[in-house]
Parts: C-alpha cells; sequence; structure tokens
C-alpha cells in the first residue's frame, strides 16, 4: 500500500486569549484529530465557526495564525514529519509541496504589485521554475479557471479585477509551483451564489486535471460535497464524523451530521395572500444623494398581513436599499409606501410615533445592531417605555415574557451583549423588534452571518412567532435555501428592479426568466453531481443557441 | 488628467491656501486682541497722545485690512518688515539666524530618521519581546521629559561634570564645519532623543500594521525567508506611511528647536522668536510665525502628497 | 474594574495622585512660606533646606510644592476647558453633520496648521499674560486635538446599526446623544484625557521656562527652571530638580492612560 500523501495523527492546536480586564489564558482549540489524505484526492472539512477547520487546514504547512500554537501530534507530509523540521525544511515544504487559497483573496494580494509577479513568485523562488516557465503555466492556469484575457490578465493590479476573478487568480497562484497539496480555505464563501458556481467548476476541473491533492475547508456542506472524495466533520475542535462524501451526505450516522445534511429543511406551509396588504410599495424608484444612477427602479410589491415576503437578490441588486426607503431613511425620488391603508411620508423624520412602532427591523450584524454598553433588560425594555410608557414591575413582567419567548431565561436580562453567543444576540434583536408589538417586522439578512445549524434555530423562532403575534416579515435575504423555507411570496431583484414577483410557489416553477433561472440552478444542492449536471444543462443551452 | 495629478495639484492648491489663511489668522490674532503694539511699546502709563502719535508713526491708523494686504504683499518680495526695539531690518536680521536653525534642525533630522526606521524594524522585528518593550520603556519616558530638562542633564553630565562639549552652543559663519559640528552636538542630541520617541513609535505603528496584513501571510506561505517577506512585501507598502511618519516629525521637529535653543543660548530663529515675544516686539514675532508656519505647512504638504503617490489604487486606476 | 492591574499602572495611580494631594494641601505641607528668603543663594540640601535654596536664598522645597500647585492647577484647568469645548463641538460637528460640521472641521484645520507652539507664542506677545489668560489660551488650542479626536469616535460611533435603530424608533436627538453615543465614546475619550494632561504639563512649563508663562513671584515648575538654569553651568543642580518632577508626574499619568487604553480596546462589544 503506497503512502498517503498526508497523514495526520493526534493533532491539538491551542492559543493563547487574551480576555479584557483578565490575565492571559492558554486554551486548546483543537483536540487531537486523525486524518489521512491520497494523493490525488479531496477531503472536505466541514464544521461551523470555532470547530477549527481553517487552523487544521494552516497546520499542515506547519502554521499557526495569530497566537495559534501545534501543541501536539504528528503531521506527516510525503513521509516526514514537519512538525519536527527545521524552519528551513518547513519553508521548502510551503509554496513548494503545499499551497494555500485563504477566503479573501482581495486582502491576500499585495496592492503594490501586478498579478503576475506575484501568482509566480512562489513556482520562482522554490526553484521549481523558471521566470519564463512559471509565467507560460500561469496564463495557462489562468486559461484553464476561465478567466478572461488570460494573456494579459497578469499586467494588471489586484484591485483592477473583480472578487471572483481574484479568487481564481488565488487558485492559479496556488497551482503554479505544481504542488503536492493545496490547502482551500472557504474559497468560495464570500461570492455572490451565481460567481460561486463558476469559481467552483473552475477549482473542480483544474483539481482534475493537475491531480493534485486538495484539502478543501467550508461550512457549506452542500458545496463541499460537489468537490470532495471523503469529509470530516468537525465540532469545537472535535471530529464527529469521517467518511466518503456519499455516506455522509446519504446516510449519516452521527445526530450532528445529520442536523448539518438536513439544514433549511424546515416545513412551512404556504399562505395565500389574504385581505388588504399591510404594506404596499408602489414604483419606488430612489437614488442615493449624489449619485448618478437609481439604485431602485420602479420596484412595487404586497405583502400580506402575518405573512412572509422574502426579496431575493445578490449585491447590488438593491434588495438593503428599498428596507431604507420603506423605514424612511432615504427617500424615494418616486412612488409611494402605503402602510396599513395609509400613505407613509417618505421622510422618516416626519412620521408620527406609532407609524414608527407598527414597523421594526432586525439587522444582519446583531453585535453591532446593539449598544454595547446596554444591558439585555435596558435594551428589550426601551421600546416598552418609549411607546408605551411602561415602568417598574410592570415592565420587567412584560421583559421576562419576551424573553421567553425567543426561547432564553429571566437570567439574561442583566447580562452584556458581549456575553451573548451569535444566536442569542440575534434573538434578544427580534424580542426587541417583538416588544413595539409591530404589525411588520423587516428582517434585513437576520441569519446570513450565523452557522447554518443556529440560522435553522432563528428561523424557526421567527417562524413560531409569525403564528403567535400575527406579524408580517419582509425577509431580504441572498440565499435562496432560507427563502424555499420560510416564504409565502417571493419577489426576486436584479440591478434596482424587481425581475420576478407571485407566490412561493408561482415564483420557483418554470417557466423562468434569465437571471431567476441562473440564480436558482446556481444554489447548491445537498446531491452528488449537482455541480456536473448544472454545468452540463448549461452547456447544453448555450450550444442549443 | 490622470487622478493622481488632479489630486496632487489639489492638494497643492489647498496647501497655498492654508499658507495664506494662517499667514491671516496671525495677523488677525495681533489685531484682534485688545493691546496693540503702541500700547506694548509705551506700557500701561502711557498718554493718550503719545499712543496717537506713536501708532500714527508705525502706521496703526489705517485699517487692518490694508496694513495685512501691504504686509503679505512685503513678505512675498522678501521685506519682512522692521523690527520694534531695534529698528533693524527684519529679512536681515532673520537670515542667517534662519539658515542656523536649519542647519540644526538638518543634522538633527539626519541622525534621528535613520535611529527612528531601525529602532521601529527592531521593536516589530521583537515585539512584545524584551527589546520591543524596552524600546517602549524608554521612549514613553522620553516622551513625558520636557524638552529643557532632557538639555540640562546633558549639559550638567556632559558638558559640565565632564567637559566634553560646550554648555553654549555658540555658531558663527568663522567657524569650520567641524567645529560647527562639534558646537551643535549636544543640541542635535536633545533634538534627536526628543524627536526620536514620537518617530519611533509612530513608525513602529505603522511596520506593524503593514506586518499584520493578510498578504503577508500568504507571502509567508509561500515559504519565503523572512528577510525576503519584508524586502518584497513589507517594504514596498511601508515606505509611504515611514515617509508620512518622517514628515509628520521634521514638522514637530521645527517647534522642538525652539526650546533647545534658548537652552543652548543658540543663535537661531527660535531665539530670536522667544526673545521677540519677551519684548512686545510684533513685526518680529509676526514675521517669525510666518515663516514657521511655512515650514510646518509645507512638510505636512508633502507627507500628503507621498501619500497620495504610493497609492497602488491611485497609480494604476481601472 | 481593579481585578488585574499591572503593576506599572498601580505606580502611575500611586505617584498621580500623591503629587495631586500635595498641591491641594500645599500650604499645610510645605515649610516655609512660598516667597520666603531663608538662606544664602544656592545652598546644598540640608536638614533645613531638605533641597536646599534657590537662586535668590528661598526653600527651594517650598517653592517645589507651590510650584507644583501652580502647575497642577493651570494643567487640570486648561484640561478640563479643552476637553469640554473639544467634546461638545465635536459631538455636534459630528450629530448634526452637513454645513455645521463643515464649517466646525475647517476652522479647526486652520488652527491646527500651525504648530500649538508658535500660536502661543504669537498670542501671548500680544496680550497680558496671567494666569486665566494662559489657561484659556491652552485650554482653547488643544481643543482642537480633542475636536478630532471627538468627532472621529462619534462619527465612527454614529454609523452603527444600533444608532440606527435608536433613529428608527423615533428617539429624539438628545437620547441618541447621552444614552447612544455618549457612554461608548467615553473610553477613547478618557485615555486621552490622561494625554492632554500631561501635554498641558508639559506645555505650561515650556512656556514659563521660555519667560512666557507664570510670572514670579508666582512659581510653577517651569519657572523654577528658568531662575535656577544659570546654575547649571557650575554644576549647581538645583534647575533638575522641577524638571526632574515634571518628568515623573507626566510618566505617571501615561502609565495610567496606557492602561485605561489597553483596557478600553476591548471592552464589552469591542468598541475602541
Amino acid at each position: 500500500m503506497t503512502e498517503p500523501l498526508l497523514r495526520v495523527r493526534g493533532l491539538k492546536i491551542g492559543a493563547t486569549v487574551y480576555p479584557p480586564g483578565e490575565k492571559p489564558r492558554d486554551i486548546e482549540i483543537v483536540h487531537g484529530v486523525d486524518f489521512d489524505l491520497e494523493r490525488g484526492k479531496v477531503l472536505g472539512l466541514i464544521g461551523e465557526s470555532g470547530a477549527g477547520k481553517s487552523t487544521i487546514g494552516l497546520a499542515t504547512m506547519a502554521y499557526g495564525r495569530g497566537g495559534v500554537r501545534i501543541t501536539g501530534g504528528e503531521v506527516w507530509v510525503s513521509g516526514r514529519d514537519i512538525l519536527k523540521s527545521t524552519l528551513r525544511d518547513v519553508r521548502r515544504l510551503r509554496g513548494g509541496e503545499v499551497t494555500y487559497v485563504s477566503q479573501s483573496a482581495a486582502a491576500s494580494f499585495n496592492p503594490a504589485k501586478p498579478i503576475m509577479e506575484q501568482v509566480t513568485e512562489a513556482a520562482i523562488s522554490q526553484g521549481k521554475f523558471t521566470r519564463r516557465e512559471a509565467e507560460k503555466r500561469a496564463i495557462g492556469l489562468f486559461r484553464k479557471l476561465g478567466l478572461p484575457d488570460p494573456d494579459t490578465i497578469g499586467r494588471r493590479y489586484p484591485h483592477q479585477v473583480s472578487g471572483g476573478q481574484l479568487q481564481r487568480c488565488m487558485t492559479a497562484l496556488a497551482l503554479c509551483p505544481e504542488p503536492d497539496l493545496v490547502v482551500f480555505d472557504e474559497p468560495t464563501t464570500a461570492l455572490d451564489v451565481t460567481t460561486q458556481i463558476d469559481v467552483l467548476a473552475a477549482i473542480k476541473e483544474a483539481i482534475r486535471d493537475t491531480g493534485v491533492a486538495a484539502l478543501y475547508i467550508t461550512h457549506d456542506l452542500a458545496v463541499v460535497a460537489q468537490v470532495s472524495d471523503e469529509i470530516m466533520v468537525l465540532k469545537m475542535g472535535n471530529m464527529v464524523e469521517y467518511g466518503p462524501t456519499d455516506q455522509i451526505i446519504n446516510a449519516p450516522r452521527e445526530d450532528y451530521t445529520r442536523a448539518l445534511v438536513s439544514v433549511r429543511q424546515i416545513e412551512h406551509p404556504e399562505k395565500a395572500p389574504a385581505g388588504a396588504p399591510v404594506l404596499s410599495c408602489e414604483n419606488i424608484t430612489a437614488r442615493y444623494r449624489g449619485t448618478k444612477f437609481d439604485v431602485l427602479k420602479d420596484v412595487s410589491v404586497q405583502l400580506y398581513p402575518g405573512q412572509t415576503l422574502a426579496v431575493v437578490g445578490e449585491s447590488g441588486s438593491g434588495k438593503s436599499t428599498l428596507a431604507r426607503v420603506i423605514t424612511g431613511l432615504l427617500p424615494p425620488s418616486g412612488g409611494r409606501i402605503v402602510f396599513d391603508g395609509c400613505e407613509l411620508t417618505p421622510d422618516l423624520a416626519s412620521r408620527p410615533r406609532n407609524d414608527l412602532r407598527e414597523l421594526q427591523m432586525i439587522y444582519q450584524m446583531a453585535d453591532v445592531a446593539m449598544n454595547p454598553r446596554q444591558t439585555v433588560g435596558t435594551i428589550i425594555g426601551r421600546p416598552l417605555e418609549f411607546y408605551f410608557g411602561l415602568k417598574g414591575d410592570e415592565k420587567k413582567r412584560r421583559i421576562a415574557e419576551l424573553l421567553d419567548e425567543i426561547e432564553m431565561g429571566k437570567g439574561f436580562i442583566d447580562r452584556y451583549p458581549a456575553e451573548l453567543s451569535g444566536g442569542q444576540k440575534q434573538r434578544v434583536c427580534i424580542a426587541r423588534a417583538l416588544a413595539a408589538k409591530p404589525k411588520l417586522i423587516i428582517c434585513d439578512e437576520v441569519t446570513s452571518a450565523l452557522d447554518p445549524l443556529v440560522a435553522d434555530g432563528i428561523l424557526k423562532l421567527l417562524l413560531n412567532l409569525q403564528k403567535i403575534e400575527d406579524v408580517a416579515y419582509l425577509f431580504i435575504t441572498h440565499d435562496l435555501a432560507t427563502v424555499r423555507a420560510i416564504a409565502d411570496s417571493i419577489a426576486v431583484m436584479y440591478q434596482g428592479r424587481v425581475v420576478r414577483y407571485g407566490t412561493k410557489t408561482e415564483v420557483l416553477s418554470p417557466p423562468f426568466d434569465d437571471y431567476t433561472d441562473l440564480l436558482l440552478s446556481s444554489v447548491p444542492e445537498m446531491k452528488l453531481g449537482w455541480l456536473e449536471n448544472v454545468l452540463a444543462t448549461r452547456k447544453m443551452e448555450s450550444a442549443g443557441n | 488628467m490622470h487622478p493622481i495629478l488632479k489630486l496632487v495639484s489639489q492638494r497643492v492648491a489647498l496647501g497655498l491656501l492654508l499658507l495664506v489663511s494662517s499667514s491671516a489668522m496671525i495677523f488677525g490674532l495681533t489685531e484682534a486682541l485688545p493691546g496693540d503694539a503702541a500700547q506694548a511699546v509705551l506700557g500701561q502709563s502711557a498718554t493718550p497722545e503719545a499712543l496717537e502719535n506713536l501708532r500714527r508713526e508705525m502706521g496703526l491708523d489705517r485699517p487692518a485690512l490694508v496694513r495685512y494686504v501691504e504686509w503679505l504683499g512685503g513678505i512675498v518680495q522678501g521685506d519682512l518688515g522692521t523690527s520694534i526695539t531695534n529698528r533693524l531690518d527684519i529679512a536681515t536680521s532673520i537670515s542667517s539666524r534662519l539658515s542656523n536653525t536649519l542647519f540644526l534642525a538638518f543634522w538633527a533630522a539626519v541622525v534621528s530618521v535613520p535611529l527612528a526606521i531601525l529602532l521601529g524594524l527592531l521593536a516589530v522585528r521583537y515585539q512584545n519581546r524584551w527589546p520591543d518593550k524596552a524600546i517602549s520603556g524608554v521612549t514613553l519616558a522620553t516622551i513625558s521629559i520636557p524638552e529643557f530638562l532632557i538639555g540640562y542633564v546633558l549639559v550638567y553630565f556632559i558638558a559640565v561634570q565632564m567637559g566634553w562639549f560646550s554648555p553654549l552652543a555658540l555658531i558663527n559663519d568663522t567657524m569650520s564645519l567641524g567645529e560647527k559640528l562639534h558646537s551643535i552636538a549636544l543640541p542635535v542630541a536633545v533634538l534627536t532623543m526628543v524627536v526620536l520617541a514620537h518617530m519611533m513609535r509612530m513608525t513602529r505603528a505603522a511596520i506593524l500594521n503593514v506586518m499584520q496584513s493578510a498578504y503577508i501571510e500568504t507571502a509567508e506561505l509561500k515559504g519565503l525567508s523572512s528577510f525576503d517577506v519584508i524586502r518584497k512585501h513589507a517594504f514596498p507598502n511601508a515606505i509611504a506611511p515611514i515617509v508620512t511618519v518622517v514628515m509628520l516629525n521634521l514638522a514637530y521637529l521645527v517647534v522642538g528647536v525652539v526650546v533647545v535653543e534658548v537652552v543652548f543660548v543658540y543663535p537661531g530663529m527660535g531665539q530670536f522668536l522667544v526673545d521677540a515675544v519677551v519684548k512686545r516686539d510684533v513685526p518680529v514675532v509676526l514675521a517669525c510665525g510666518v515663516i514657521f508656519a511655512a515650514i510646518y505647512i509645507s512638510l505636512n504638504l508633502v507627507a500628503d502628497i507621498v501619500s497620495i503617490l504610493a497609492n497602488p489604487r491611485l497609480r494604476h486606476p481601472k | 474594574m481593579f481585578r488585574y492591574m499591572p503593576v506599572s499602572a498601580m505606580i502611575g495611580l500611586t505617584v498621580t495622585g500623591l503629587y495631586f494631594l500635595a498641591a491641594i494641601f500645599a500650604p499645610l505641607i510645605a515649610p516655609y512660606g512660598m516667597a520666603q528668603v531663608v538662606g544664602d543663594v544656592w545652598e546644598p540640601s540640608s536638614s533645613e533646606h531638605l533641597l536646599g535654596t534657590d537662586n535668590i536664598g528661598r526653600d527651594l522645597l517650598t517653592r517645589m510644592i507651590y510650584g507644583g500647585r501652580t502647575t497642577i492647577f493651570i494643567a487640570t484647568m486648561a484640561t478640563i476647558l479643552s476637553f469640554v469645548t473639544g467634546s461638545v463641538l465635536g459631538f455636534l460637528a459630528a450629530v448634526l453633520g452637513g454645513w455645521a460640521d463643515q464649517v466646525l472641521s475647517r476652522m479647526v484645520d486652520l488652527l491646527m496648521a500651525i504648530p500649538s507652539l508658535i500660536l502661543a507664542l504669537v498670542v501671548l506677545a500680544v496680550l497680558p499674560v496671567t494666569v486665566t489668560t494662559l489657561i484659556v489660551v491652552m485650554g482653547l488650542l488643544d481643543a482642537t486635538r480633542v475636536f478630532r479626536l471627538a468627532r472621529a469616535v462619534a462619527v465612527d460611533i454614529n454609523v452603527m446599526d444600533y444608532v440606527e435603530a435608536a433613529k428608527l424608533r423615533g428617539e429624539g436627538r438628545g437620547w441618541i446623544i447621552f444614552r447612544e453615543i455618549l457612554p461608548n465614546a467615553l473610553s477613547p475619550l478618557v485615555a486621552e484625557l490622561g494625554l492632554r494632561f500631561i501635554f498641558m504639563v508639559l506645555f505650561i512649563s515650556t512656556l514659563s521656562f521660555l519667560g512666557l508663562g507664570v510670572q514670579p513671584p508666582l512659581a510653577d515648575w517651569g519657572g523654577i527652571v528658568k531662575e535656577n538654569k544659570d546654575g547649571i553651568i557650575y554644576g549647581i543642580g538645583a534647575a533638575l530638580y522641577p524638571a526632574i518632577a515634571i518628568a515623573t508626574l507626566a510618566i505617571s499619568v501615561n502609565l495610567v492612560a496606557d492602561w485605561i487604553l489597553n483596557r478600553t480596546t476591548s471592552l464589552k462589544g469591542g468598541r475602541g
């Protein structure tokens, strides 16, 4: 039996943390992990934040970011334990045998140097190729990865190309020195879903053509199922399950894995529009002051009481701007907003307090949506004081009720936001919105910054609360899986316009317009071979045209 | 037009505007405040007639705006006015003093700038270990100490007790370069210590900022040696912030010179200005003030322009 | 709050406290009168005169204690003036935005285009030099730096979602400034307070040293250095004492300010 390319045994990784106002502490982040990787195979490392996947990926290069140190175990690369090698040997390994593709290519490229120089740097300095050869290899990789103008793109500077292109350049950088192993650290997480599928396909093809082995790190199980041969599920620095992709996806053994596989499969009976709409946007056009183009163009949507309207789009579609217009932060240049039968004044300052009360908003980043110096009790209590004049015991009682509704106990009243987990923070923001007894809550990407399982919890909570309080949601998101789970009606936005609008069933059934088609087909599904299917379908469609 | 050219010319224009406004402000301050030059010269017990006469003689009875424009016009042509106390032409009195001050500042800069960069690099290389902490400790102490203390400590120990240098830094044109340097050794040492402390903290912060960027990690993961990482990736991006820091501190040097000149009785512009203020010789104060302001503004201008020029997004627009 | 105070901060706090106490209780602890001539010129230190005498024969220790009182008093008042003016205007500029912000910022830019020492010298050439004048001039000149910091901090906080959430609720300006922005702006500002105080101590000492600050017979540390500086050439170190006092006070306050700054950069919520 041939020696596996990468053999990890009992890997332990620790870090020093500096909690404010206390002495620095040493903690363990990874508690002894084992895995093998054969040449030419792809292993997916999947887990939520804090699982240690990036840390393990970097450990295969004997590297620890920040205050992170490898504290135990063995990492064998091509028969050598690199944890016991000298710094010089490790430096020869990095960039030569093992290379790295980071999550944010934009930050990882030196802004002061042209792309070609950086892509070929490792190949040349490790002595694997001459400059001429390395550049030829680079151009070949650019072409293979589907970059425009592969012969000349190397002359550009990082800020002159787009995010998706830069991520591909980074992949070229990693493949140029002909490494044995490439560590892909969340390479498509920061990209739009329609860009993601292209980059994903390019990476998969490049891996197959070059025969390189890869560690693919991500939190998205659907994505990793497309590229890897085996998957290792991690949680809080421990291995939960480890096996072939087929088994993990179709027959998961552990509960945690099962939960990850069935994410976003929430049951929600669709409600048909009934009665008068609680919110009606009619022909909204808007632009930001000082700019010359409209961010929203003639947008018209309706939201019915107790229902959820999902507004879907990628970055630049205008969905968040729509929220700003509805709340009055950005007065529209055309059209009107009718809330509960009355027209809303376009400007926030001129709206009566009751209108403000009935329209609440929850933000994407719960960390900055709450004043760090106010306790949970103050945060939830303020709307009670402000809108209803509640004080003293009565207020305390209502706060306790709300905390119950968001499934957190009375004990949280005196805690500060920094002491809460991501999910708990978002729940407090939900309670704050509910305290005002609104008719409509705008949810602006409220689950996008959360881990998939935590996000599921929040979505379930929101649906529950909708039933109890009969509140309507305007749910803004870019994630179609979420939309499928909770929407009653959907509006698809693209470049400031609504390109498709109707009930969930209507919008998600063919025939589609071009953009919705592109969008829907780009969302990775938890099925093996999905990627190949989509690419084949697209090739057929463009061949047929 | 290339965006860089536009930005740079905008910045230069702004600098000129600032210069003129500052001169107006300085002039205005001496006008708007109670008590004028005539009062200052004759003192509190002057009779109203004496004041009136002196005012007419000094031309103070004309409107302020007229006098300002006249004064500004004079400066542009090289006429800085006449001193009240000794009736001498200010421009001639200042020129030798200005060159003395610039001489002192120049040598202080020559010593302190490379030292600051070197110490900044050391502090980053051994970050949070003892060299870094030692350097931080010493700079903290130096920043907290007034310049005159440093000056007198050096004078006390080195000049008086050990007699290596003279406690007074007197220079004149008859001295050779070597003699001049020997004479200003102590003042340069004081200035260096003061400016070094400020500059070193800022170079350390600037270099640290660059070293903590993601692209430095990428370079390390390519297996480059520490030296190459710094040379090829950190250095090109650190030049601009370091130059900015140096320029800002040179501007600070301009101010530190004043105290040092008084401590060492050095015949420069700082000493000249302080004497004029004590004697309430307003024209001299105005002239010195404007010159100091001009130097300060120019150095800040150069710092800004270097920042603009070093930005790769501006050099290579999309 | 005092769970983990590094040794340096504790030393800093103690020394600063001692100086302030000495300043407040000066008449009670000084051995002689402030302007009282008690001996020969520049006597060396003895049991009667712990630090010796100064250039006219006054007890140096007494002069130092009274000098500390003057220096600390002026520095404190000037810091308070600079801080209140700078913060209030800075917050207003950030919250009001638009025209008010532009005007205030341009004025501050202009004032900061010239080194404070030079401006101070220019102004002192035409104003009578009294303690009040000094406090006002120093305070207003330094307010520019505080303005920039306060404005930057307020602008940073103003764009946070929780401030927007408050605006969407319909909260008035008062609530937003005092309950949302201010509590979060306090930490970086308080750390800056210490640094401004140090700057004031150094500034007033420098001005007095140049002869443009506190006028005799009133004593302050910078002035004492000036009075005794001629002795240095003869090997008399009388001028060094007040200079060392200035330095130790400044270093101590620096240590405390550093500690506060380190604490606040990762304080509740990461505001800093």
